[in-house]
């Protein structure tokens, strides 16, 4: 009889390795291709998923034995990438059959991420999984793993909240925006200075459809090149006081050593706003605008510090929203192994017997509840008879399951058998979509 | 009737404890759940309404029981018809609760015998009372919005994120759903002090006395017409605009009360 495979989960990510090492070690989508290719036919390797991006690289494979296929990998991973193995050895962690799931699991849910429930790896891990199938080297073992992790990762995403709040400054900003003015469409922005932080902010904004865009700079020529950029409209460093009548928005990132704007600036100018609400983002350090202005009503001043606090918040919301994500990624283990040791001959075989055999009885208590009339005798000759029918029937399926066929389609078998009979019945809800069935995107 | 009003206090009281587990859970269902349970109660008070209509034929708004129920009626009105324009959805935990609680008060009230009156002075009281218990609804609504305006307010000018920041809608929101109610509710408050004076001359034959429940009108009246002159004039809006709608409607309660009881 054939060894049963085995699901290996190696790799490195921005916690073990640093960004050396994971540049060395990244795989392009060409790279991708060709690995798949060339490892599709290896002899330890029955099943096969690559996936890489700038934090990580993993490698998730099936394997009778595992240990070997581990070393195969390592010696693959150092030539095709021509660096010795001490580079990546110390880095690459090694997880073996539940681990391994937990780990797969982890990492399409964001959980393993370094922003915990960043949206985009599950897209990315749906793509290579695709890769992986279009080059065959996925079998019923990956197939089932890949499937459940994306529904796991679905099920997080929408049963906690992990991927609800800003974190980052720009997102924050534009966060704070919404519940300020609701909308952000047709709000001005006046962007005093430059600077890449205060720029990605802007970009945000403008994609929250903000606009006009002003820029204002103590170059003029800056000015002119950044407008030029948000498509908006360069203004004179002397007329910021007179553009914050229309702005709503402002975000300054100046080098100044003193405040840009105090108090004083905002004598009569809410009135002349007929007190619409003003919002100030100062990323400068130092700052540029008088945190006193907070002070005036329907102005919010908001400075690099207090947006990093509301993304400490946010990112401590997301910690306690992790928490809950790892239980449901615990229960998802938990049923994937019981699928995984289902998923041998033995186990199968048993379970179809027992099926099969509580039909029987289920069935004969039936009858002989409406035939009173049979006698001992009659009763035992029936129940023989159904026995002898099972026993028939269930013959050939077992001779067909114990005979040893090629292993790939060995599982094959086995999937399709308790997916015919139902054998999962107990474990898994039975109104879920089949998990081997093409996710909907 | 006792059972369909039974029944209309029954979707306050489930759907303000809906409301509450919204703002709790942020599940839109139980919105959902919440919001119908709210219209069916309203439905079976508008029955309420309609058969005390048709038994006494005039708006039960003749002793303070009655008002007080058809002011638990005329604030899920208002809030119903701003849902339409605003979705204001955490109003909802405020507002079914203050409904709920003007009916719990209304039922618990003995039912005076209603002496009736003549027939014109009668009319003018049902319309002076009418457009008032109409008016104190909507100003109602626009000094709960004040209070979770300065709600989010607070939260966002201290920088101290948390339970309320996430939940609230934005300030502009809120101060346009304060603003809308304000511009409903302040004409009807009007009209109902301007039919309240002749209401007077026909009953008293005078046109104002001062007794204090007038005084008090009467700065219920500037308080609200000072706000919404600002509001309209120079653009005040905000913090403030929110406090004094706090404050007048605070007056207003009072000088409610002092008609009915005093």
């Amino acid at each position: 009889m054939v060894e049963k495979r085995q699901i290996v989960a190696m790799g490195l990510n921005h916690k073990t390795a640093p960004v050396e090492v994971r540049e060395r070690l990244a795989f392009s989508g060409e790279d991708t291709a060709e690995v798949l290719d060339t490892m599709s036919g290896h002899p330890l390797v029955e099943e096969m998923a690559l996936f890489s991006t700038c934090n990580r690289v993993e490698f998730l494979l099936a394997s009778q034995s595992p240990e070997k296929a581990v070393e195969a990998v390592k010696d693959f991973l150092a030539t095709f990438k021509s660096t010795p193995r001490s580079v990546f050895e110390d880095s690459l962690y090694i997880h073996i059959g539940d681990d391994a799931v937990r780990h797969v699991f982890r990492v399409a849910a964001s959980l393993d991420s370094m922003v915990v429930g960043e949206a985009q790896i599950l897209g990315q891990i749906k793509d290579s999984y695709r890769e992986a199938c279009k080059h065959g080297t996925c079998g019923v073992v990956l197939n089932r793993l890949m499937h459940r992790s994306f529904s796991v990762a679905k099920r997080i995403r929408t049963e906690t909240s992990i991927g609800d709040h800003a974190v980052s400054i720009s997102y924050a900003a534009v966060e704070l925006g919404r519940k300020i003015f609701g909308q952000l469409d047709q709000k001005a922005v006046l962007l005093i200075g430059a600077g890449e932080m205060a720029e990605l902010a802007v970009e945000h904004l403008v994609n929250n459809r903000a606009r006009p865009i002003f820029v204002a700079n103590r170059t003029f020529e800056r000015g002119v090149e950044l407008a030029e950029k948000f498509r908006g409209t360069p203004i004179r460093f002397e007329e910021i006081l007179d553009f914050l009548k229309q702005v709503d928005i402002v975000i300054s990132s100046t080098g100044a050593p003193h405040y840009v704007l105090v108090r004083d600036d905002f004598n009569g100018l809410m009135r002349a706003r007929k007190n619409r609400p003003l919002f100030f983002i100062d990323i400068a350090v130092p700052r540029d605008i008088d945190p006193e202005i907070n002070r005036i009503s329907n102005v919010y001043v908001y400075d690099i510090d207090d947006l990093k606090n509301a993304i400490q918040e946010n990112i401590e919301e997301r910690r306690q929203e992790a928490v809950r994500g790892e239980r449901i990624v615990d229960e998802a283990v938990y049923q994937f192994r019981k699928w995984f040791q289902g998923l041998d001959v033995v186990p199968t075989i048993v379970g179809l017997r027992e099926k099969a055999e509580a039909i029987r009885r289920r069935e004969l208590k039936k009858t002989f509840g409406s035939l009173h009339t049979l006698s001992e005798e009659d009763r035992a000759a029936i129940d023989r008879l159904t026995a002898a029918l099972v026993n028939k029937l269930l013959h050939d399926p077992t001779v067909f399951l114990k005979a040893s066929g090629h292993r790939d389609e060995k599982a094959l078998y086995l999937d399709i058998t308790r997916r015919l009979f139902n054998l999962d019945q107990s474990t898994e809800n039975n109104t879920r979509p089949s998990p081997d069935s093409p996710e909907d995107e | 009737m006792n059972i369909l009003f039974a029944l209309s206090m029954a979707g306050y009281i489930g759907s303000s404890l809906g409301y509450q587990g919204y703002i709790v859970l942020q599940k839109r269902l139980i919105y959902r759940v919440s919001s119908l349970v709210l219209l069916l109660g309203f439905l079976c008070h508008t029955g309420v309404m309609g058969l005390q209509i048709a038994q006494s034929g005039h708006l039960p708004v003749q002793n303070l029981q009655e008002t007080l129920s058809t002011f638990g009626w005329a604030v899920v009105a208002v809030f119903l018809l701003l849902q339409i324009r605003f979705h204001l959805m955490v109003l909802g935990a405020l507002v079914a609760p203050l409904a709920t609680l003007a009916v719990i008060i209304a039922s618990i009230l003995p039912r005076p015998q209603v002496q009736l009156a003549p027939f014109l002075s009668s009319l003018w009281r049902t319309v002076h009372i009418g457009t008032l218990v109409l008016g104190l609804a909507a100003l109602a609504i626009a000094c709960l919005v004040g209070i979770l305006y300065l709600i989010q307010e607070g939260a966002i000018k201290e920088k101290k994120r948390g339970f309320f920041f996430r939940r609230l809608p934005s300030l502009t929101l809120l101060d346009s759903v304060g603003y809308a109610s304000l511009i409903v509710g302040f004409p009807l408050l009007t009209f109902g002090i301007i039919s309240g004076v002749i209401y007077a001359q026909m009953v008293h034959g005078r046109l104002w006395s001062w007794t204090p429940r007038e005084v008090f009108a009467a700065i219920t009246w500037l308080v609200y017409a000072a706000l919404v002159h600002e509001r309209l004039a120079v653009g005040w809006r905000g913090r403030r605009a929110a406090m004094m709608t706090i404050v007048g409607f605070v007056i207003l309660v009072f000088t409610f009360f002092l008609f009915f009881l005093g």
